[in-house]
């Protein structure tokens, strides 16, 4: 047990030291990061240093593989070390009172990055900046409704898990947006697992069930990945994705960008990496005058379109996608 | 004597059937207060039957079980441990990973505020412990004692949870003579407490050394109960093994043993814990009966010779060259064959049909690469169930749904059919009707005519008569003695298996 | 009664084709053009075309499966297999492999992966779901090593005619599943194997005292499984042109679980059949295409499929035998 703890002491020493190379500078962060559980983590956390270091900002990074104990365990290491502020991307929603408690009695700010907590108290963060997956939905669907003007409008959608709270508010958002045009009618809508494998199958099943595809106006996918699969689909069906077909997906991965610069996706909503950045900001603003934050900074939900696929390409490759 | 010690527990009339079998048959049995009650019999004589009908295990069929003079009928272990009995069993059933003070109060651990309150668990446990003259740390996990350790353990939770009535169910089969004298030292002070013990072995030495009395069941009947200060070891043998001494003697085929070469020659050959090392020559024609009681190291030499168990000293010779078996694989090759005691776990392939039974020993030694074709061991099939008269509708029924007598001629068809030169039949008439019976024992002998050595193993000790040339007795794991000639009969065969005053039986 | 192999067939095998059957026209009576067959550039399209497509990775892991069960065990690597092959594949096919190269690259992991789940089976006497679950955890980990955690593509033309091409009008997948059924079918029924991994199945020690060389069949049964496992992989990755190490064959062990008992081979090891496997394997991918096909919301897929699963076990249990046969005597 003591041997863990010497280990994980270590571990985290030699983290805090790589990341601190970046050398005397104005501000020092220590960012709580959960895990490389996902491509887009990956991502969240190079875009993070790029971010620092364009602002000059000294940042830490704690890796806490999955688990709550190693964050609390971080912060309080962070804390220690008197850092200005705290970053925090909590692996879980609860359980976090006692230990941001000691950050507040040390006055360090916590920011909560892409998950926000549950607490009575929310003076026990300066801010949280988070995306908004309704507001995903909801951009996807306006792209759509503008994009496909007043002509009928057949939708196929690729939801998420069933279940999974982003498959919830994408779907959610996006019926929303297209409320409001009666022409746009979602005809069928399964799930796709968020894989590629499943998209494809998915999609192929609707390709029979819609008339060999003759009908299909437009498709909606919960993340980009399930539109790759799809996109193969429909190619392999003789069907001409991102011409005659309408492809509209979530994410932003570089994938996508690759399909749309080869004309066979139309456009797709960035759940952007970069929490981080309007983060460091509000730190800034506030170390330097007091200012105040809004408790949720919104990311932008930017829609690309495939005038810059290209580019985002190239930009977004080496990103750890 | 009946009076002065109070009766604990009376059991009368105990009857238990199972689906054609009756397993227990109006037995009665009584436990005094005080008293070491040794249960013998040899195996499916009923006395686990017993014990698990007493315990509600089982439920019995017929009879009546009295504690104290009070009629009870215990609905499982747990209640029967409620009314003031426990079961130990040779394999202890509790939980290696905690520790042994949490296995002595499992269950009912002292609790303080609702919770366990570890220390007083571990303190009572010494304490209680101490009492049986063990003094170690309670929160070791008990996986890390030892065996004997374990069983104490087990006495101790036992006894202190029930406290009337303990049953030990083979508890020495694992220890060695140290850990015996020290388990038989407890149970003495359990007895002088008053408690009353049933103690089921196998081992004679142990029943003179600690039982008071004995009882003996044989097929699912008492024998008879004896008291062990007034009886000497072939009383009990006798018992067990249903011989009257005074018995004609079977009259026995003589064979014209050739005086060839062995087939098989052990010098020395053993393993540790296991078989102590023995001499043994097989030769070409030659049948060798093996006796002995359970338990003495019957199946472990068959086991030991066919590689299912290695050798870990001595030497082994076939056909005058030294081999080494590391496997039954290895066994076959040699020409080697083994039809198990226990047929429906070693034995048979059960969903397999008749003709994939007996063609497996050969296919397996052809290798997966040259099989034999399906008219191939649809024929070999044929020959050996019109051969050995093997009862079955049809070559593809699958083979349990066969009687036992027909399997077992199956698993000889099986070895049969690979042209063995040496084969080893344990208990080849156990659990076989009469008539099967004796069509085994004249194959036994038709195929010591053809020339192939064997080596039976049977409790039968009449059989052995009938059909060994010479016959090697064992007790407790070692070869204590070969009978040649004149000297195979029942009488002495007994008479050596109870090993008292047998001049030169020591070694 | 004879019970020789076509025998069995045609007693035996009843309850799996009657299901089949029975799922085909449950999804031509939610779908009616289910049977719509069109030929496009030499290639056949159509929601049965469909089936037999989507099928096929399950078909080709239930192969494999179906020996691993027979002989009383379970592999649960496959799916996590699948995923370190696929991961191999696409990695060299990136790296511009020939297709040569990568197949026996993906082949030899597989082969390597099943050799060490058999040899925690059968060498150090693990408990096969135990000891496969090891890999089973650790392989997605070994497959995010292999594409360093993020989905590798490539545009590779000799790996992505594995499962892009056709032959006889049929997708490549197809073709291939039906070409190793048959193989292994061959393999086992031809020599004595199949009978050893029965024997083996029914009663281990039995078959050891027999001489049966029991670790080699089990080591070779669990090899062909992790072979299997990386047919299915490289056809997965050569499907989406794309390793991605998560979700690669993602649950896929249990559904080559269910195909393999679907078709008759009892947990329990023994007889098995592998003809019966893939026809295992194609009811729960026509079920699986069915719900797709059927436009209920994706909330019910799950339950349709509990359903229709728990109402094919039941009707292929001995107890629905037994009361069939009362009510045929009757």
């Amino acid at each position: 047990m003591s041997f863990k703890k010497l280990l994980m002491g270590a571990v985290y020493t030699c983290a805090l030291s790589v990341a601190s190379a970046a050398g005397a500078a104005e501000l020092t962060v220590g960012f709580s990061q959960i895990g490389s559980e996902s491509g887009w983590r990956a991502a969240e956390t190079s875009v993070s240093k790029i971010e620092a270091e364009k602002r000059g900002i000294d940042l830490k990074i704690a890796d806490a593989q999955q688990k709550q104990e190693n964050q609390i365990k971080a912060i309080r290491t962070f804390i220690a070390q008197g850092v200005d502020a705290i970053f925090l991307a909590p692996v879980v929603a609860t359980g976090w009172d006692e230990v941001l408690e000691e950050a507040k009695d040390a006055e360090i700010p916590v920011v909560l990055l892409d998950r926000t907590i549950d607490s009575k108290d929310d003076s026990l963060y300066l801010t949280a900046v988070t995306s908004d997956t309704v507001y995903e939905g909801k951009v996807a669907g306006e792209y759509l409704a503008k994009t496909v003007g007043d002509r009928d409008c057949k939708i196929l959608e690729l939801q998420g898990t069933v279940g999974s709270s982003p498959a919830i508010n994408r779907k959610k958002g996006f019926d929303e947006a297209i409320a409001a045009h009666p022409n746009l009618k979602i005809v069928r809508s399964q799930t796709g697992d968020f894989t590629r494998t499943k998209g494809k199958e998915v999609m192929e099943s609707f390709i029979k069930a819609e008339n060999g595809g003759k009908d299909i106006c437009a498709v909606y996918a919960h993340n980009d990945d399930m539109q790759i699969g799809a996109i193969q689909a429909l190619k392999e069906a003789g069907l001409k994705p991102g011409k005659d077909i309408i492809m509209v997906s979530i994410d932003a991965v570089p994938d996508i960008f690759k399909a749309m610069a080869e004309g066979e996706a139309n456009a797709t909503v960035e759940l952007t990496p970069n929490m981080a950045g309007p983060a460091f900001d509000a730190v800034m603003a506030f170390k330097k005058d007091g200012t105040q934050p809004p408790k949720w900074i919104q990311t932008e939900s930017k829609v690309y379109l495939p005038d810059t696929a290209a580019a985002e390409y190239e930009a977004r490759k080496n990103l750890g996608y | 004597m009946d009076n002065a010690e109070p009766l604990l527990l009376s059991l009368r009339g105990l009857t238990k059937t199972f689906p054609g079998v009756t397993a227990l048959d109006g037995v009665d049995f009584d436990l005094r207060a005080g008293e070491v009650h040794a249960l013998l019999g040899e195996n499916g004589a009923g006395k686990s039957t017993l014990i698990k009908t007493l315990t509600g295990v089982y439920v019995r069929d017929g009879g009546s079980v009295h504690l104290q003079g009070t009629p009870i009928a215990p609905a499982d272990t747990a209640d029967a441990q409620r009314l003031g009995i426990g079961t130990v069993y040779q394999e202890v059933n509790l939980l290696p990973n905690l520790s042994v003070a949490e296995n002595l109060f499992l269950g009912r651990e002292p609790r303080r505020f609702g919770l366990r309150d570890a220390r007083r668990t571990e303190a009572m446990a010494r304490d209680l412990l101490v009492g049986y003259g063990l003094d170690i740390d309670v929160r070791r996990a008990l996986g890390d004692c030892s065996v004997a350790v374990q069983q104490i353990v087990a006495i101790a939770r036992a006894v202190d949870l029930s406290g009337k009535v303990l049953i030990l169910d083979e508890p020495t089969a694992s220890l060695d003579a140290g850990e015996v004298v020290t388990l038989f030292a407890i149970v003495r002070r359990l007895t002088a407490r008053g408690i009353g013990v049933i103690f089921v072995t196998h081992f004679l030495d142990q029943v003179f050394a600690l039982a008071d009395r004995a009882t003996v069941l044989r097929n699912g009947r008492l024998v008879g109960t004896r008291e062990i200060a007034g009886s000497n070891r072939l009383d009990i043998v006798k018992m067990m093994l249903g011989r009257e001494l005074e018995t004609e003697t079977m009259k026995r085929h003589r064979r014209q043993v050739v005086d060839a070469p062995p087939v098989v020659s052990a010098r020395g050959l053993g393993r540790r814990a296991y078989v102590q090392p023995f001499d043994l020559d097989i030769r070409p024609g030659e049948a060798i009966g093996v006796a002995g009681l359970l338990g003495s190291g019957r199946t472990e030499t068959a086991k030991l010779l066919f590689g299912i168990k290695q050798a870990d000293r001595g030497a082994l010779a076939v056909g005058g060259k030294p081999v080494r078996i590391s496997s039954p694989r290895a066994a076959a090759a040699l020409g080697f064959g083994f039809c198990p005691e226990d047929r429906k776990t070693e034995g048979i392939v059960g969903d397999l049909s008749v003709r994939e039974n007996i063609a497996l020993a050969l296919q397996a030694r052809r290798g997966w690469l040259r099989p034999l074709g399906r008219t191939e061991s649809r024929a070999l099939a044929d020959r050996f169930i019109r051969a050995l008269d093997i009862r079955t509708s049809d070559a593809e029924k699958p083979i349990r749904l066969l009687s036992g007598g027909n399997q077992q001629k199956a698993l000889l068809a099986r070895w049969l059919a690979t042209e063995p030169r040496f084969l080893i039949l344990d208990e080849p008439t156990r659990g076989i009707d009469v008539g099967a019976h004796a069509e085994i024992i004249r194959l036994i002998e038709r195929l010591c005519d053809d020339g192939l050595a064997l080596m039976v193993i049977s409790s039968e000790i009449e059989e052995i008569v009938a059909y060994a040339d010479r016959v090697v007795v064992l007790r407790d794991r070692s070869h204590v003695r070969t009978l040649e000639g004149e000297a195979v009969n029942v009488n002495d065969i007994v008479r050596a298996i109870a090993a008292e005053a047998v001049p030169g039986a020591a070694a | 009664m004879t019970s020789t192999l076509p025998g069995r067939l045609s007693f035996g095998a009843l309850p799996q084709f009657a299901t089949l059957a029975a799922v085909l026209l449950a999804n031509w009576l939610v779908f009616p053009d289910f049977f719509d067959l069109r030929l496009q550039d030499g290639r056949l399209f159509g929601s049965v075309i469909d089936v037999l497509n989507r099928g096929a990775p399950v078909a080709i892991l239930a192969l494999g499966m179906t020996l691993v069960i027979a002989t009383k065990g379970v592999d649960l690597s496959v799916g996590a297999v699948m995923a370190i092959c696929g991961a191999v594949a696409a990695t060299m096919a990136a790296a511009d492999y020939s297709l040569v190269a990568i197949l026996a690259a993906a082949l030899a992991v597989g082969a390597l992966c099943g050799l060490w789940n058999g040899f925690l089976v059968a060498v150090l006497d693990i408990q096969p779901i135990i000891a496969t679950l090891i890999l089973m955890v650790t392989g997605r980990g070994i497959a995010q090593l292999v594409t360093e955690g993020q989905i590798v593509t490539f545009t590779h033309e000799g790996l992505i005619a594995v499962a892009g091409s056709s032959a006889l009008g049929l997708p490549m997948p197809v073709v291939i599943a039906l070409v190793l059924g048959l193989a292994l079918a061959a393999l086992v029924r031809l020599t004595a194997l199949g009978l050893l991994i029965e024997s083996i199945g029914v009663n281990r020690t039995a078959s050891t005292y027999a001489g049966v060389d029991s670790r080699s069949v089990l080591l070779a049964t669990y090899m062909i499984s992790g072979l299997t496992a990386a047919v299915a992989g490289v056809i997965a990755a050569s499907d989406i042109r794309g390793a991605d190490a998560n979700n690669a064959g993602l649950w896929l062990e249990l559904d080559a679980i269910l195909a393999v008992v679907v078709g008759g081979t009892s947990l329990f090891g023994g007889r098995f059949s592998i003809l019966l496997s893939l026809v295992g394997a194609l009811v729960i991918q026509a079920m699986n295409t069915g719900i797709l096909l059927s436009g209920y919301p994706p909330e019910l897929n799950l339950i349709v499929k509990a359903v229709v699963i728990a109402a094919i076990l039941v009707l292929q249990s001995p107890a629905a035998g037994r009361l069939f046969g009362f009510l045929r005597r009757s």
